[in-house]
């Protein structure tokens, strides 16, 4: 069996490691449970992934920290800088973009105070072009925190980010 | 509302309400398959033959036959690894939205075609792949195996019978090439979803190097309907080589996008015009694709193909997803092109120089000729660059979907390139123009 130091495990507040201590039972090898964690990690530890956060992961799965930094940046969910309290998600894919895309990505700009892959000044928001996002039959679409807003216009865009804190 | 002549069973439960529950899907017959199996005792051989007859044809791109493809599992007696099923359900191809519909409106659908399809190939344990972004499809089907459990649908010996299955959630974390088979089992196994040359195959090699089926979750989903009516009856539906309906998720510049639920070999016109109302507007059809961004552009002129595998390839393109993208004349091909092209460059694993490489130039390529810096040269340019990514030159397919709609485009719309080229801008007066450059990192980037 794995053996865990006192250090990294302190890293990692008990209740995650509960969690992926369980999570681990799900899968003959433990470093299955990797991506499903750093998700649960992004979750609960300030919405990015820092380098003592991957550091602490790679502890629980007896992983090189430099193994578990390749994995999350392979992915684009992950963050791995610091973002903003909101993360607003504009689909700039095909389908979208023929339903007038570019309008609710300018309007989120506006409404944000944020460019493209960047950050409010006073980090409330950060904006991001993403890929398709399974959202295609009601296009356009935005996701503010991972929840998906469909088929909505500019105007609709102010109403969604001005409503948040 | 959707003119729906023919036969439906994949959505008909969706628009109870409630079609969610365990209990609304019960009183639908939901289950009722797997329970006759378990009580009347049949061969795990039977159920592959059902499958094999029925001429089921595989949802998630590539169209093969689903009961051959469980027929690769190695015989169990005689090769005692653990061996799984991987569902997958990665949905990203540009367009495509369906098996969405299915795992947030009828997830014991899935789970029911899961427990058959491990049943008959003798598995113990499943893994829903779900795309990271799918938040609410997730919490859908995490809450209906928790039903199933305690209704004793899922575990240690189901429903009184000896045959016991595990079936486990995992989220993936928005990468397009996991849902490639072998990047998706990588992915899952907690690394990178750098795809796998093949040879080995998943059925000998698969997950954790044991053997291994991939499936898509509409191919599942139409199992225990198969089990519960017959083969003739799936037969009855669709064309002779590809039987039964199928979900076509229509986007774009139509009047009634959504996904709608159709027989295989249906005109494309109709599924245009009948289900999607038509192009939107009052406007006039400029270009289509018929199943996702993978399968290329096709011209106004061919929207009377049937929707089917061999008519679709006869004319070069493919039934992919079956995921209809319409482009009305206000549209600039050139610009969509370079959307899909800089979408293939963001997800290429980079494995391959082919692709890895020939994304970035189609990408840029395609960006300056909408941007009026184009050369009539460029245009052959695109379609030698597209020759030497595919097919069969990379470890997976990523590179023939983004060669695919290169040629269709240099082919179909050779003269919308040209004028763009000659005009020095892109002719399309309402196109927004070149598109957005693809992000380069995939972390975010801060303000210093
Ligand atoms: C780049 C790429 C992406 C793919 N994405 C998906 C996907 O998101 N969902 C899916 O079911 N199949 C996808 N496939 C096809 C899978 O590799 C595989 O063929 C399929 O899941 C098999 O299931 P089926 O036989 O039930 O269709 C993709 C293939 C490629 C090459
Ligand atoms: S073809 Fe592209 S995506 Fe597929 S393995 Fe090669 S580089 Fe990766
Ligand atoms: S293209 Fe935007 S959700 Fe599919």
């Amino acid at each position: 069996m794995h053996e865990v130091t006192h250090e990294t495990r302190n890293n990692l507040p008990p209740t995650l490691v509960a969690e992926f201590t369980e999570l681990c039972t799900h899968y003959p090898e433990r470093r299955a449970a990797l991506i499903p964690a750093l998700h649960r990690c992004q979750e609960e530890l300030g919405g990015w992934l820092s380098p003592e956060t991957l550091e602490a992961v790679a502890g629980f799965f007896e992983l090189e920290p430099v193994e578990v930094f390749g994995v999350a940046s392979f992915y684009p969910m992950f963050h791995l800088r610091p973002r903003g309290k909101h993360l607003v998600s504009v689909c700039h894919n095909i389908s979208c973009d023929l339903r007038g895309a570019q309008d609710i990505l300018d309007e989120a700009c506006k409404a944000s105070g944020c460019t493209p892959g960047g950050t409010s000044d006073d980090g409330r928001f950060t904006l991001v072009r993403v890929e398709c996002q399974g959202a295609c039959t009601s296009a356009p679409m935005l996701a503010l925190d991972g929840v998906y807003h469909e088929g909505i216009t500019p105007e609709d865009v102010h109403r969604i980010l001005g409503g948040v804190q | 509302m959707t003119r729906e002549s023919h036969p439906t069973y994949l959505l008909d439960r969706t628009r109870l309400h409630d079609s969610h529950t365990l209990d609304v899907h019960r009183k639908n017959d939901g289950y009722r398959a797997l329970e006759t199996i378990l009580k009347e005792g049949h061969s795990p051989e039977q159920v592959i033959d059902l499958i094999k007859n029925s001429g089921l044809r595989g949802r998630g791109g590539a169209g093969f036959p689903t009961g051959l493809k469980w027929s690769f599992m190695p015989d169990a007696n005689k090769d005692r690894r653990a061996r799984y099923l991987v569902v997958n359900a990665d949905e990203s191809e540009p367009g495509t939205c369906k098996d969405r519909v299915l795992m947030e409106e009828d997830p014991h659908g899935l789970i029911e075609g899961i427990l058959i399809g491990c049943y008959a190939m003798r598995i113990r344990a499943a893994y829903i792949y779900v795309r990271g972004e799918y938040r609410f499809a997730y919490d859908r089907v995490a809450a209906a195996i928790e039903e199933a459990r305690r209704a004793n649908l899922l575990g240690k010996n189901i429903l009184g019978s000896t045959f016991s299955c595990e079936i486990w959630m995992h989220k993936g974390a928005g990468a397009y090439i996991c849902g490639e088979e072998t990047g998706l089992m990588e992915s899952l196994e907690g690394k990178r979803g750098h795809p796998r040359p093949k040879p080995p195959f998943p059925a000998g090699f698969g997950l954790w190097g044991q053997p291994t089926t991939v499936n898509n979750v509409e191919t599942l989903f139409n199992v225990p309907f198969i089990l519960d009516r017959g083969a003739e009856w799936y037969q009855s539906m669709g064309t002779e080589n590809s039987p039964g309906n199928i979900l076509i998720a229509i986007s774009g510049h139509v009047e009634r996008p959504g996904v709608f639920e159709v027989p295989l070999g249906i005109s494309a016109r109709e599924v245009l015009e009948d289900c999607a109302g038509g192009v939107w507007k009052g406007r006039r059809l400029k270009a289509w694709i018929p199943g996702g961004s993978s399968t290329g552009f096709l011209p106004a002129s061919e929207i009377g193909l049937a929707m089917d595998h061999e008519s679709l390839k006869n004319a070069r393109s493919m039934l992919g997803t079956g995921a209809m993208i319409i482009l009305d004349e206000t549209a600039c091909t050139v610009r969509s092109m370079e959307i899909l092209s800089r979408f293939y460059e963001h997800e290429s694993c980079g494995q391959c120089s082919q692709c890895r490489e020939g994304t970035q130039w189609l990408t840029q390529i395609l960006h300056r000729i909408e941007n009026g810096q184009g050369r009539m040269e460029d245009l052959d340019l695109l379609s030698s660059l597209a020759s030497g990514m595919a097919p069969g030159k990379t470890i997976c397919a990523l590179a023939d979907a983004a060669a695919i709609p290169t040629h269709s485009l240099v082919r179909h719309f050779r003269d919308e390139l040209e004028e763009h080229v000659r005009r020095g801008c892109c002719p399309v007066p309402s196109s927004p123009g070149p598109a957005a450059a693809p992000p380069r990192s995939p972390s975010v980037e801060v303000k210093a």
